[in-house]
């Protein structure tokens, strides 16, 4: 059907070669080509599969958070509060397993306490929306890690190595080989991807995060969804607690300390805005183990914690002006021909 | 004669695409005060802009007492001595009164700013107003009527000569208003010019000597108050023809859809009551501030009723957010359409889609084949030009914005549209296409709520027309006993028939 003045309108997009050199997450398999390039002349025992994996579940336990975290920023929203989230979780799970004897009651208990800590987020985002998200989850991550400190003190809760079940958790291996917890979060990420991109429920965080007053006008209860993914980052935050136990054995109130700032600048070098509605899920993934495997590399040839950190922060200064530069090319293109 | 003190000749105006003010003229003379009144849009506040440097005008020349000048800068139009009132009040508030004042010209000694003087010379200024404060308030803890003596205080502190006031009434109360008009005469009496707009005739009769009429850009006349009818003066305001823009079929109205009774929202209306039926045009019309579009806001659901009833399809309803609104079968395309109903930097299928992706879905997940082609038939429907639907939204003409946003209504399974000024910011091909798809969609038995302060399209696409004035329905009028001059006459009619009411 054309319209009345004879005119009609494709519905194939074009799809170009060059749109996608241009591309951020391109430029993102670049990047992860050329860390994993460095990191095998760098060292010979790089590519040992078994160490490789031993290293990834490190960082994957960190990157859990990530998931969630790209959604919140997605909507345009931030969450600080993960790491006080994930310790106060664990510390519970330390507490309820040392006073009942039942690892699965801990676990249970992580799992609710790190839900209710996303949902309290959520709840005081969602009622007074006037609230800078910023603000209230740097207060609540606070909270919750005073509240573990409040429990242990200068101690620690443990004990947990003793369940050998729970400890495969994290060491586990399929085959000897492949983690339980790398299988764990490609699954997860890849139904995360999915919802992001491929549902309604995602396209409605895409809506929220670019203009919330249309997306309210088109009838998408903008509120119960950021309410939602809080308290889903919460649920993501009692389930990394567990992990963590799994893998520490035991918990002190300084646990997981700077993993809220991780998360977000593994979301941001994937490309997903913190001004919301932008951004793509494959890139957040790849930019995962962009991270993850360049600490690696650098522990390799025993560069210090503090210069990778530095490293890891101008990274992050050239992702957020890749825009900027990119529209500058642009620019100077559109005036070559002009 | 008192000599003339301001004087603007063939000034001419043009925003891209618009000539916001036509080859107008306008003369002020000295102790006088002078009436400027037409109807939205015909260039009023345009016109104040220019004189005070905010606009350059392209053509015409401005004397002020014989000699040109060219104001570059609103401080060039203050050094002069001509201060200007604006409807919505630009004060900071959580500065005091006196602070306020003397914002932008504080007085200093040797570098040192000299608080004392000021609050002093501050509390003089409010005396002489007769103001109920004092200048170490907070700007915003006072009135609307308050904060407008503070903007006075502001134009005395700095000499002006000439004072304009744009719409100063517009949020005030009947008593209120009698506090200005007051002040206004005292001014005056003490010599200030001061130019007055204003959409009430009480206004202008307490008030000013003269009138002048804009319209559609265009200098219409000066006459004296004493001189001029009601009648005439409308006429003046108004009197364009309408030609057959407005392709209006003629349809068979089908049963009630939505009714509303005593609508309540504190601070916005109060006591709206109006009904719309299938295959109904329904015009809500006013002036500016006479909340159409919080009462369709309500109904919509984004605002809350503080009391009243909604009837949809004969059965009370309760509306607490837009999605319920939507389920029942209510859609509305906002006023404020880059902002509110559309996502800019979109593509224009996602817009349209976005309201009903739940159709879309194939087992779990969106088919995105079904979407664009869905999305490209809506659009072609409405004619939008574009290239692709993947085309941004932003890259659109407002008309075609507009389009898209008609289009994103077409999806849904409405049956009720609501439109507010669905032709604002369009330019005349787009309007025709626009009011051509009212016309087929009340031909195909949409209910249609159309809100516009455009008395052409009004009178040329309502079947009936409810007129609004201050948060009140002042009037109904049936498509044949509708004409201009009785619209604007309800329009204005709340402080005329409601004498004594406070």
């Amino acid at each position: 059907m054309a319209t009345k003045s004879g005119r009609t309108i494709s519905s194939v997009r074009e799809r170009s070669a060059k749109s996608l050199f241009l591309r951020w997450e391109f430029l993102l398999v670049l990047i992860f080509l050329g860390v994993n390039v460095m990191n095998i002349s760098l060292s010979s025992n790089y590519l040992d599969a078994y160490n490789l994996f031993t290293n990834i579940n490190g960082f994957l336990t960190k990157a859990l958070v990530a998931l969630p975290m790209a959604y919140i920023l997605l909507l345009g929203d931030i969450d600080l509060s993960v790491g006080g989230n994930i310790c106060l979780s664990a510390t519970v799970l330390g507490i309820v397993f040392n006073s009942t004897g039942n690892i699965w009651f801990g676990i249970m208990a992580a799992i609710t306490v790190g839900t209710l800590c996303g949902a309290l987020n959520g709840l005081i985002l969602t009622k007074y929306t006037e609230l800078a998200p910023m603000i209230v989850t740097l207060a609540t991550n606070i909270v919750f890690r005073g509240l573990s400190e409040r429990i242990l003190g200068d101690g620690s809760t443990g004990g947990m190595q003793k369940i050998k079940w729970f400890t495969e958790l994290y060491y586990g291996r399929v085959g000897n080989m492949v983690p339980y917890l790398f299988i764990f979060f490609c699954v997860l990420a890849l139904v995360f991807g999915l919802v992001m991109h491929k549902t309604v429920f995602g396209r409605h965080m895409f809506a929220i995060g670019e203009n919330k007053k249309a997306a309210a006008y088109a009838g998408i209860k903008v509120q119960k969804v950021r309410m939602f993914v809080y308290t889903l980052a919460g649920l993501i935050c009692g389930i990394t607690a567990v992990i963590y136990c799994s893998w520490m054995g035991s918990v002190k109130s300084n646990a997981c300390e700077g993993y809220e700032l991780e998360a977000i600048s593994m979301c941001v070098l994937g490309g997903i805005s913190t001004a919301g509605g932008k951004g793509t899920f494959v890139g957040s993934f790849i930019a995962i183990f962009i991270v993850g495997l360049l600490r690696y590399g650098l522990n390799l040839i025993n560069l210090s914690g503090q210069t990778i950190r530095i490293i890891l922060g101008i990274l992050l200064i050239v992702v957020v002006l890749y825009p900027t530069i990119q529209d500058a090319i642009k620019n100077r293109k559109k005036k070559a021909v002009k | 004669m008192s000599n003339t003190v301001l004087e603007l000749r063939g000034i001419t105006k043009i925003f891209p695409g618009v000539k916001a003010l036509d080859n107008v003229r306008f003369d002020l003379r000295e102790g006088e005060i002078h009436a400027l009144m037409g109807e939205n849009g015909a260039g009023k506040s345009t016109f104040i802009k220019v004189i005070m440097g905010v606009h350059q005008a392209e053509e015409g020349e401005m004397f002020l007492n014989g000699e040109k000048v060219n104001f570059k800068s609103t401080r060039d139009a203050q050094k002069a001595g001509i201060a200007a009132i604006y409807q919505h009040v630009t004060a900071y508030p959580h500065l005091t009164v006196a602070e306020n004042i003397f914002i932008g010209h504080l007085k200093k000694r040797f570098g040192v700013v000299q608080w004392g003087e000021m609050y002093k010379e501050a509390d003089r200024l409010l005396g002489e107003l007769n103001a109920d404060f004092d200048s170490h308030a907070l700007m915003g803890n006072l009135s609307v009527a308050q904060q407008q003596m503070v903007e006075i205080a502001k134009a005395l502190s700095l000499n002006a000569r000439i004072i304009i006031m744009d719409e100063p009434t517009a949020a005030l109360t009947k008593r209120e208003s009698e506090e200005l008009y007051r002040i206004a005469l005292k001014l005056r009496d003490e010599g200030v010019a001061i130019i007055f707009i204003s959409h009430r005739f009480e206004d202008m009769y307490a008030l000013a000597s003269r009138v002048t009429v804009f319209r559609d850009s265009q200098y219409i006349g000066t006459y004296n108050v004493d001189e001029i009818t009601n009648a005439d003066l409308i006429k003046a305001m108004v009197g364009r023809e309408i030609n057959d823009l407005f392709p209006k079929p003629e349809v068979e109205l089908g049963e009630e859809i939505l009714r509303v009774e005593n609508l309540c929202r504190t601070g916005y209306f109060k006591d709206v009551s109006f009904s719309v039926r299938k295959g109904e045009i329904l015009g809500l019309t006013g002036l500016v501030g006479a909340r159409r579009t919080e009462v369709v806001q309500t109904i919509f659901g984004v605002e809350k009723l503080k009391s009243g009833k909604i009837f949809w399809e004969g059965k009370e309803v309760k509306v607490r957010n837009p999605a319920e609104a939507m389920k029942m079968g209510i859609g509305l395309l906002p006023e404020n359409r880059q902002i509110e109903g559309l996502i800019l930097d979109w593509g224009i299928g996602r817009n349209i889609t976005l309201t009903e992706l739940k159709s879309y879905v194939r087992g779990l997940f969106i088919d995105e084949k079904k979407e664009n082609d869905v999305s490209k038939e809506l659009a072609e429907r409405v004619d939008t030009k574009a290239v692709t639907v993947f085309d941004k939204a932003s890259s659109l003409s407002g008309g075609n914005q507009q389009k898209v946003v008609v289009a994103k209504a077409l999806g849904s399974d409405f049956k009720l549209l609501i439109l507010d000024e669905p032709t604002k910011g369009v330019d005349v091909g787009a309007k025709a296409a626009i009011y051509e798809i009212m016309g087929e969609l009340a031909l195909d038995g949409y209910a249609i709520i159309m809100i516009s302060s455009e008395m052409p399209e009004i009178l040329g696409m309502s079947d009936r027309i409810i007129v609004m004035c201050e948060g009140r329905v002042t009037g109904e009028l049936s498509r044949e006993e509708a004409t201009q001059e009785k619209i604007l006459e309800l329009a204005m009619a709340k402080h005329t028939s409601e004498e004594g009411g406070e």
